[in-house]
């Protein structure tokens, strides 16, 4: 007979810790160009490599190479150049305006910006994301005014949400943009509810959710899959898997699953693995899945890999629980970099005028930071009325708050 | 003008919604091509079709998150949780999303939805199948609560709640669906189609929300109910002999105060009735109202008759529920009370 084994219970540790050097070796990087590129009106059961594999289509040398390399125009190429770089420079001044003092709270999404940029530029108008809180890039490229990025974050008096919603929190429906709450997944299923009704109204928009690697484990992610998975709505669902959840390494939220983009296969829905530091990888597989929907196909399941180069926000030092110099080695390398890089390659760029565009769009966002803060900073004003506070709960204002609003005395 | 039963006049109220406006949609568990569990949506996806009523998975969290998507898309969708236990699943949803998206984006997106689902007991439905939830919703800012107490309402107030540009929370009180129960369980019900608010016009009408309803105007004691209650209220009324003022919420947000305050000032005593369980329920809410604006005019206690604060018991489910016995007891202690 055999002994019956006492438990012990499994929690999952990442690989390195603060103090240790940080070790990429078991993350495979396949070679650029190596995995092919399916039919879109594919079954997920034939693609099911593409959900353990990864697109890539930047090379080390900065060739775009195999079947996913898009057919880019010059004009797009360096708009998607010069929308990360904003995206970085808009990112640095108000990091260092929350240090400042300016504003209270703010999240870049360092060593990601090609996700969010390269997507979007897959995007038509009217369709719609349902972002997180990392996804400025998307408004960033749908041509958002980063002044108004800014006012919000400083909630400031032309803050377009009126001082409700912290830093970041940004909605634009006219710039596909959902309104970001801050409670994570819920937006993953309404995503799928927003293309639903896209397809209910005989429409031809598509909808676009986004959540990250952590997220993945709230109950909404499966709510979003198995809607998804039954209505065949035109949806692209997007992972991004930037490594760390604040402190949690994404093996937490993983778990046994071997990536996060094989949990599509179960619902039967396409599930693609992409190179989420390479634009032309990410804009490719976007386009693919975008023209999937477009199609009525409906859902394709991608997982971005990337790594979350800062801290998750202004409240968190990574210090605490992973390498300083973790995200120096990560294997994907930076997606400018590697932009540059292609851009070069084409022959359409050189050091010289990336040297001058960053200093160009470095100037255009100081000025736009000039602009938003003559309308007034979180720390300094002026802020939106407080008379306001009261309006929107509801679309008319109902007795009991205009008694709230009196006793208020504004 | 037909005589309904409170079933045929919510899916009249589906019926007449989606015949005037293609963008409401109905969907829930078992709404589809059954008609619901109890036949509220019978009908409709043979006569409206598959778009734009079906059923869906199990998945509650499911139903009112895509529900809040379709209604920032435009859609006007009413849904169906198929007993308002079964709502906690979807309540981030409704807490963190649809009560907040009309504010956090200043207007930028809405989210006009409906989401209805069975309320109360008196059905032997147990801990599961018999809770009243309404102070959950009422305590969120953003969410309107509604719960009608007869067909006539229930089809007016629905069609106003799909029409509404804000999420309106509708409770059914399933105990009502057939008939006006009051409470005596062990008696025979009376059917709608012998009561006269089971009288239902056809085609369009709302009931407006915020406005209550004086079902019995009385000099002495204000009654506050709502839903399955103000049938008990009114049978309490009857068997004690006390001229009860009984006044039927109809929404408890928006809440008529005016209605209640005015009444309160009359009588100078206030019983209020609810299933809920009492702590922080919303006859809390009521009482503090009452005591506050009615002060000077309050000649006893405010008496809350309740479910007690435990589960919904099921063998034991006539002793836990407030029926005409213990709310006749606490308006002959109103009354006596100098």
């Amino acid at each position: 007979m055999t002994r019956n084994k006492v438990f012990q219970l499994h929690v999952p540790e990442p690989q390195c810790r603060p103090g240790d050097t940080p070790d990429f070796s078991a993350f495979d990087v396949p070679k650029a160009g190596e995995v092919d590129r399916p039919a879109v009106d594919v079954d997920a059961e034939d693609i099911r490599h593409l959900a353990y594999e990864i697109v890539r289509v930047t090379d080390d040398e900065g060739e775009a190479v195999g079947p996913w390399a898009p057919d880019l125009t010059e004009e797009e190429a360096l708009k998607g150049l010069r929308d990360m770089m904003t995206v970085r420079s808009l990112d640095a001044r108000m990091l260092i305006a929350q240090r400042q003092g300016k504003t209270s709270f703010y999240m870049q999404s360092l060593g990601e910006e090609a996700i969010s940029c390269a997507f979007q530029a897959a995007l038509s108008p009217g369709d719609m994301n349902f972002p997180t809180y990392r996804q400025q890039g998307l408004l960033v490229t749908a041509g958002y005014p980063i002044e108004d990025m800014m006012n919000q974050v400083y909630s400031n008096s032309a803050d377009p949400l009126e001082g409700r919603q912290m830093p970041v929190m940004y909605s634009a429906k006219d710039n596909s943009y959902f309104s970001i709450s801050g409670n994570l997944g819920t937006q993953f299923v309404q995503c799928v509810g927003w293309a639903m009704a896209s397809a209910i109204a005989g429409d031809t928009k598509i909808a676009a959710g986004w959540i990250g690697d952590g997220a993945t484990a709230e109950s909404d992610f499966h709510s979003a899959m198995v809607f998804a998975s039954t209505f065949r709505p035109p949806v692209i669902l997007n992972i991004v898997n930037n490594q760390w959840a604040i402190s949690t390494f994404q093996g937490i939220a993983r778990g046994k699953a071997a990536t996060f983009a094989s949990r599509g296969l179960g619902f039967g829905i396409p599930a693609i693995r992409v190179d989420g530091n390479d634009f032309l990888a990410v804009h490719a597989v976007a386009k693919w899945a975008a023209e999937r929907a477009h199609l009525g196909h409906g859902a394709t399941l991608i997982e971005h890999v990337t790594y979350r180069a800062g801290p998750h926000s202004t409240s968190d030092d990574p210090a605490g629980y992973r390498p300083k110099t973790e995200a120096a080695d990560w294997p994907l390398g930076d997606p400018i970099k590697r932009m540059k890089a292609y851009l070069i390659a084409r022959g359409i760029w050189t050091e010289e005028r990336h040297a001058q565009a960053q200093a160009e769009i470095d100037s255009e966002v100081l000025a736009a930071q000039k602009r938003a803060e003559s309308r007034g900073t979180l720390h300094d004003g002026p802020h939106p009325s407080s008379k306001g506070m009261f309006d929107d709960v509801f679309e008319e204002l109902p007795a009991h708050l205009i008694r709230q609003r009196q006793e208020a005395g504004i | 003008m037909a005589r309904m039963t409170m079933i045929e006049a919510i899916r009249d109220a589906h019926d007449v919604s989606m015949s005037r406006d293609e963008k409401v949609v109905v969907f829930g568990q078992d709404v589809g091509y059954f008609g619901g569990v109890f036949r509220c949506t019978k009908g409709l996806q043979q006569k409206y079709g598959m778009q734009r009523c079906f059923d869906t998975p199990i998945n509650e969290s499911g139903i009112v998150g895509t529900a809040v998507g379709m209604a920032a898309y435009g859609l006007r969708p009413c849904v169906e949780i198929q007993f308002a236990d079964y709502m906690y699943p979807a309540y981030d949803q409704l807490v963190s999303e649809a009560a907040r998206l009309r504010y956090r984006s200043n207007g930028d997106f809405i989210a006009p939805l409906t989401v209805r689902m069975p309320t109360g007991g008196g059905i032997f439905g147990g801990q599961t199948h018999s809770q009243s939830p309404e102070a959950l919703f009422a305590h969120v800012s953003g969410l309107k609560t509604v719960i009608p107490s007869n067909p006539y309402d229930a089809k007016g107030l629905l069609i106003a709640s799909i029409e509404d540009n804000d999420p309106v929370i509708f409770l059914e009180p399933k105990r009502l669906y057939n008939g006006p129960f009051d409470g005596h369980h062990d008696a025979a019900v009376t059917p709608w189609s012998k009561h006269e608010l089971g009288e239902v016009p056809e085609g369009h009408y709302t009931v407006p929300l915020g406005k209550a309803a004086i079902r019995r105007p009385g000099a002495d004691v204000t009654i506050l109910a709502y839903g399955t209650m103000v049938h008990v209220a009114l049978a309490a009324v009857e068997e004690t002999g006390v001229d009860g003022e009984v006044i039927d919420l109809r929404s408890i947000v928006p809440l008529d105060l005016d209605t209640i305050t005015e009444s309160v000032a009359k009588t100078g005593r206030c019983v209020i009735v609810h299933e809920a369980t009492r702590t922080c329920g919303f006859g809390a809410e009521l009482a503090a109202l009452v005591a506050h604006h009615c002060f000077y005019s309050l000649e006893a206690a405010i008496v809350r008759v309740t479910g007690y604060d435990t589960p919904y018991p099921h063998a034991q489910e006539w002793d836990y529920f407030p029926g005409p016995k213990r709310v006749g007891a606490a308006l002959t202690q109103v009354m006596e009370a100098s």
